[in-house]
C-alpha cells in the first residue's frame, strides 16, 4: 500500500467542501466551471440554431435577448475570468514553485464559496425570468427601461467580483513569499509571470465593476442620477467606468492562456522558450497597457476626436507585446524536436487562432473601419477568437498537459486528438462566417435579420453544432478516464518543472522533501530530455 | 474598379465609402502577410523539427535580442502607419457638418422617424437625394441607439439627453438598410429602415407629394404658445425674461461670468434644465419643461427659436 495522494487521503464529502488544499479547491473550481460552462453553451447553441433562419421560428424576441445576455454573464464571469487561474492554477502554481500551499489556503476556500454564491444568484436571476441587458448592462437601457431581474443578476456579478479579488491577492503573495530556495524571479516559468500579471489587473480593476454595479443600484432604487440625462446624469459615464473594467478583463481572460501555451510549447518542443524575458515582461506590459484602451469601446458614441485618437493609439501600442509573445513562441519550435501529442495539438490551434482574433482586433483599433464594423458581428467574430480559439483552447489544452498530474490517471491520446481537430474545424466554420456577416454589416443582437445574410449565418450554425459536439467528446473520455485510465507516472510529458517531480496525484503535503532550485526553468539536453529544475 | 475584387464585398456608395473600404483591404492584406508568413513557418517547423526526424539541430545558443528587437520593431512601425491611415479617414467621416440640407432623426423604442424640415416625415424610412450632403441631427427619447447606414460605412450612437449631428452623403441611387446597431431592448432587430437615395429632381418631387400640414417650425411656434413659453418671452410679458428673436447662433452671457453660443444644444438645456446656465441678468424663474415635452416637440421648439433668429 502506498502512501494516500490528495484524492485518496479521505473521501468524506466534509473534507471537499471543508478543505483548505489548493489541490482540491482547483477540483471544486473545475466541477462548477464545468457545469457553467455547458449552461453558458447550451445557450450559446440555442441562439445559433434560431438564427438559422432569418425569421424568427424557435424562440420569442424577449427570450432571445435573455439567451445572449446569460450567455455572455455566465461565460464572462462564471467560466472564462476565473477558468484557467482558479482550476489550473490553483492546482498547479505551488506545485510550481515548490510549495506546500498557497499563501492563503482558507482565503482560498472562502473565495469559492463567493464565487458559489454569486454563481447561484445570479443563477437565480436566470431561472426566476432572466435578464435581457447584454452582458454589457448599458445604462439607461439597465437602469429605467429593462424590467428584467438585472439588479439581481448584477448582484451576483458584484459577489463574484470579490472572488476574483482574493485569488489575485492569494496569487501575488503566494508568488512574491512561497517561492522554492533557488527559485528567482527569472527561474519562474512563464505561467507564473502571466498569472501574476493576471492577479494584478483582478485586484486593481474588479473594484471599479463593484462600484459601477452599486452606482447602478442606487440609480435604480434612489433615483439618484448618475447615468440617466433625465435625472442629470450622463449615459457614456457608465461606458467609461464599465469598460475601465472589462477592457482589462479582457487581459485577465487571455493572460493565463498565454502562460499555458508557453509550458506546452516549451514541453513539446523539448526546448526553452524562446526570448523569455521578452515573454515574461510582455505579459506585465500587456498588464499595465491594458488599464489605458477602454475608450476604444467607445469610438462612436460621440466621444470627443481627440480621446478616440489617444485610444486608437494606445490599443495599437498594446497589441505589441501580444505580437512579441507569438513569434517568440514560433521561434521556440524551431530546431526544437516537436511530438504532437493532444495538448501540442491545442497550443498550435491556439497560436493560429489568437493571431488571428489579435489581427482582427486591429481592424477595430483602427478608427474608421471601427464606425464601419463596431457592434457587428465582425466584433462577434473577433473576440471569439481570443476568447475561445485562445483561452477556451488554451484552458483545454493545459487541461490535457496537466491532467495525468491532477487525476493520476491517462487519457485516450487517439480520442483527445480527435477531440482537438474537431474543436478547431468546428470553431473556425462557426466564427469564421460571422467575420463575413459583420464586414457585410449584420449587427449583433439582431433575433431576425434580413434574407440576404442567411447563407453565413447557416454555416455559422452549422459550425456551431460540430462546436458543441465536441465540447462534449472530453467530458467522455476524461471522465473515463477517472475511472479506467491507465495510472499516470509522475512525469508523463518528461517535462523539467517542478510540479512533475513529485508523484501523480500528488500527496496532500505536494513535496516529500523541500525542492531546491538550481537552474532556469525549461532546460532539455542535447537529447531533449528534460533536466528537472531541482536536480 | 479594385473594390471588387474584395470577395463578398459591396462597395460603399458614400464618399468615405471609397476610403473606408480602401482601409479595409489595407488590413486585409497586412494582415494575410502576416498570417501567411506565420503559417508558413509553423507548418514548415512542424515538418522540419518533428521528432524522429534526422535534421541539423545545432543549437543555436546565439542572443536573441536582435530578433526580438527587430520584430518588436517591424510590428511598432506597421501599427503606427494603420493607425495614422485609420485617424485620418475618422477625422473626415466625422468632421463637423457645414449648416446645409438638415434632417431630424428621433430614435425611439422600437422605431426611426425621421422629419424633414419642411415637415415631411416619415418611419423607419430616409428618403434623401443622391450626391447632396444631408446633415442629421439625431436625438433619443428613451435608450441608446446607434444609427448605421452599411452602405455608406456610417454609424453613430444615439444617446438620450443630447443632440448628435452627422452629416451624411450617398452617390448612388438606391435602396439601403438602416439598422439600429445599439441593443436597445426587446425589439431591437425589428428597429431596421430603408435609406433610398433618390435623383435631385426626384427627392424635389417626393417632398412636395408628402404634403406636411406645415413646417416643423411652425409646429414649434403653435407649441411655443400652447405651453405657455409666450407668456415670458414675448415683447409685451410682463415677466421679466429673455427675448429670443435673434438669439440663435449668437453668444449668451450667463449669470457665472460665462458665454454660450446659443445653438441647439444650449436651447434644448434651456428648456430641459433651465437652472443649469442662467443668462445674464435674469431671474431663475423658469420651470423645467422635462417629461412634459418630447424629443418630437424639442425639435420643433428648437427649430422655431432658430426660425426667429431668421426674422429681421
Amino acid at each position: 500500500m502506498t502512501e494516500p495522494n490528495y484524492l485518496t487521503a479521505d473521501y468524506t464529502l466534509r473534507s471537499w467542501f471543508f478543505t483548505t488544499d489548493h489541490k482540491r479547491i482547483a477540483i471544486l473550481y473545475f466541477a462548477s466551471l464545468t457545469m457553467f460552462f455547458f449552461i453558458g453553451g447550451a445557450a450559446a447553441t440555442a441562439m445559433r440554431i434560431e438564427l438559422a433562419t432569418p425569421q424568427a421560428d424557435l424562440v420569442s424576441d424577449d427570450i432571445y435577448n435573455r439567451l445572449f445576455t446569460m450567455h455572455g454573464i455566465i461565460m464572462v464571469w462564471f467560466f472564462l475570468i476565473p477558468s484557467i487561474p482558479n482550476t489550473l492554477g490553483n492546482f498547479i502554481v505551488p506545485l510550481m514553485i515548490g510549495a506546500r500551499d498557497l499563501a492563503f489556503p482558507r482565503l482560498n476556500l472562502m473565495s469559492w464559496y463567493i464565487f458559489m454564491l454569486g454563481g447561484s444568484v445570479t443563477l437565480f436571476a436566470i431561472l426566476a425570468g432572466g435578464i435581457d441587458t447584454g452582458w454589457t448592462f448599458y445604462t439607461p437601457f439597465a437602469t429605467l427601461y429593462s424590467n428584467s431581474y438585472v439588479m439581481v443578476a448584477a448582484a451576483g456579478v458584484f459577489i463574484a467580483g470579490f472572488s476574483s479579488i482574493l485569488t489575485g491577492l492569494n496569487f501575488i503573495v503566494t508568488i512574491h513569499r512561497l517561492r522554492a530556495p533557488g527559485l528567482t524571479w527569472y527561474r519562474l516559468p512563464l505561467f507564473l509571470w502571466s498569472l501574476y500579471a493576471t492577479s494584478v489587473i483582478l485586484v486593481l480593476a474588479t473594484p471599479v465593476l463593484a462600484i459601477t454595479l452599486v452606482l447602478i443600484a442606487v440609480e435604480r432604487f434612489f433615483g439618484v442620477g448618475f447615468f440617466d440625462p433625465r435625472i442629470g446624469g450622463d449615459p457614456l459615464l457608465f461606458q467609461h467606468l464599465f469598460w475601465f473594467y472589462s477592457h482589462p478583463a479582457v487581459y485577465i481572460m487571455i493572460l493565463p492562456g498565454m502562460g499555458v501555451i508557453n509550458e506546452l510549447v516549451s514541453c513539446f518542443s523539448r526546448k526553452q522558450v524562446f526570448g523569455y524575458k521578452f515573454v515574461a515582461w510582455a505579459s506585465l506590459a500587456i498588464a499595465a497597457l491594458g488599464f489605458l484602451v477602454w475608450g476604444h469601446h467607445m469610438f462612436v458614441t460621440g466621444q470627443s476626436l481627440l480621446a478616440s485618437l489617444v485610444f486608437s493609439f494606445m490599443s495599437f501600442v498594446v497589441a505589441v507585446p501580444s505580437a512579441i509573445k507569438v513569434f517568440n513562441w514560433t521561434a521556440t519550435l524551431h530546431k526544437g524536436s516537436l511530438r504532437f501529442d493532444a495538448p501540442m495539438l491545442y497550443a498550435l490551434a491556439f497560436i493560429g487562432l489568437f493571431t488571428i482574433g489579435g489581427l482582427t482586433g486591429l481592424f477595430l483599433a483602427c478608427l474608421a473601419f471601427d464606425v464601419h464594423a463596431t457592434d457587428t458581428y465582425f466584433v462577434v467574430a473577433h473576440f471569439h477568437y481570443i476568447m475561445v480559439g485562445g483561452m477556451v483552447t488554451a484552458y483545454f489544452g493545459g487541461l490535457h498537459y496537466w491532467w495525468p498530474k491532477i487525476t493520476g490517471r491517462l487519457y485516450s491520446e487517439y480520442w483527445a486528438r480527435a477531440a482537438a481537430i474537431l474543436i478547431f474545424l468546428g470553431f473556425n466554420l462557426t466564427f469564421f462566417p460571422q467575420f463575413v456577416l459583420g464586414a457585410e454589416g449584420m449587427p449583433r443582437r439582431y433575433h431576425v435579420y434580413p434574407p440576404e445574410f442567411q447563407v453565413w449565418n447557416v454555416l455559422s450554425s452549422g459550425g456551431a453544432t460540430i462546436l458543441a459536439a465536441a465540447y462534449l467528446l472530453p467530458l467522455f473520455y476524461l471522465g473515463y478516464s477517472v475511472f479506467f485510465g491507465a495510472r499516470a507516472p509522475a512525469n508523463p510529458w518528461d517535462a523539467p518543472g517542478l510540479e512533475w517531480q513529485t508523484s501523480s496525484p500528488p500527496p496532500e503535503h505536494n513535496f516529500d522533501v523541500q525542492p531546491v532550485v538550481t537552474r532556469a526553468p525549461y532546460q532539455y539536453s542535447r537529447k531533449f530530455e528534460a533536466k528537472p529544475q531541482n536536480a | 474598379m479594385w473594390r471588387q475584387w474584395i470577395p463578398f464585398w459591396h462597395p460603399g456608395v458614400s464618399p468615405e465609402g471609397g476610403d473606408v473600404d480602401l482601409l479595409f483591404a489595407g488590413l486585409l492584406i497586412a494582415s494575410a502577410l502576416v498570417l501567411g508568413l506565420l503559417f508558413f513557418l509553423l507548418a514548415l517547423f512542424c515538418v522540419r523539427y518533428r521528432a524522429g526526424n534526422e535534421i541539423d539541430r545545432e543549437n543555436d545558443e546565439a542572443k536573441s535580442w536582435y530578433w526580438e528587437v527587430s520584430w518588436t520593431t517591424a510590428s511598432l512601425l506597421c501599427f503606427l502607419a494603420l493607425f495614422v491611415w485609420g485617424a485620418t479617414v475618422y477625422f473626415e467621416i466625422y468632421r463637423r457638418p457645414p449648416d446645409e440640407l438638415t434632417a431630424f432623426v428621433v430614435a425611439k423604442q422600437w422605431m426611426w422617424k425621421v422629419q424633414h424640415s419642411g415637415g415631411q416625415s416619415e418611419i423607419n424610412a430616409l428618403h434623401m437625394p443622391v450626391d447632396r450632403p444631408i446633415r442629421l441631427v439625431m436625438a433619443s427619447q428613451d435608450v441608446i441607439h446607434s444609427f448605421f447606414i452599411p452602405a455608406l460605412r456610417l454609424k453613430h450612437d444615439v444617446v438620450p439627453g443630447r443632440y448628435q449631428d452627422l452629416e451624411i452623403t450617398a452617390q448612388r441611387i438606391g435602396h439601403y438598410h438602416l439598422f439600429c446597431a445599439e441593443y436597445c431592448g426587446t425589439a431591437h432587430s425589428g428597429m431596421t429602415g430603408e435609406v433610398v437615395v433618390m435623383e435631385q429632381a426626384d427627392f424635389a418631387a417626393w417632398l412636395s407629394q408628402q404634403t406636411p400640414t406645415s413646417s416643423l417650425a411652425d409646429e414649434g411656434g403653435a407649441l411655443f404658445r400652447q405651453l405657455g413659453c409666450s407668456g415670458c418671452h414675448s415683447a409685451g410679458s410682463k415677466i421679466h425674461a429673455p427675448q429670443l428673436e435673434g438669439v440663435y447662433g449668437r453668444p449668451v452671457p450667463l449669470s457665472d461670468g460665462s458665454t454660450v453660443i446659443a445653438d441647439d444644444k444650449y436651447i434644448r438645456d434651456s428648456i430641459l434644465l433651465p437652472r443649469s446656465q442662467i443668462a445674464a441678468g435674469y431671474e431663475p424663474l423658469m420651470p423645467s419643461f422635462e417629461g412634459k415635452v418630447t424629443e418630437d416637440q424639442l425639435l420643433r421648439l428648437v427649430l422655431y427659436i432658430k426660425s426667429l433668429g431668421r426674422q429681421p
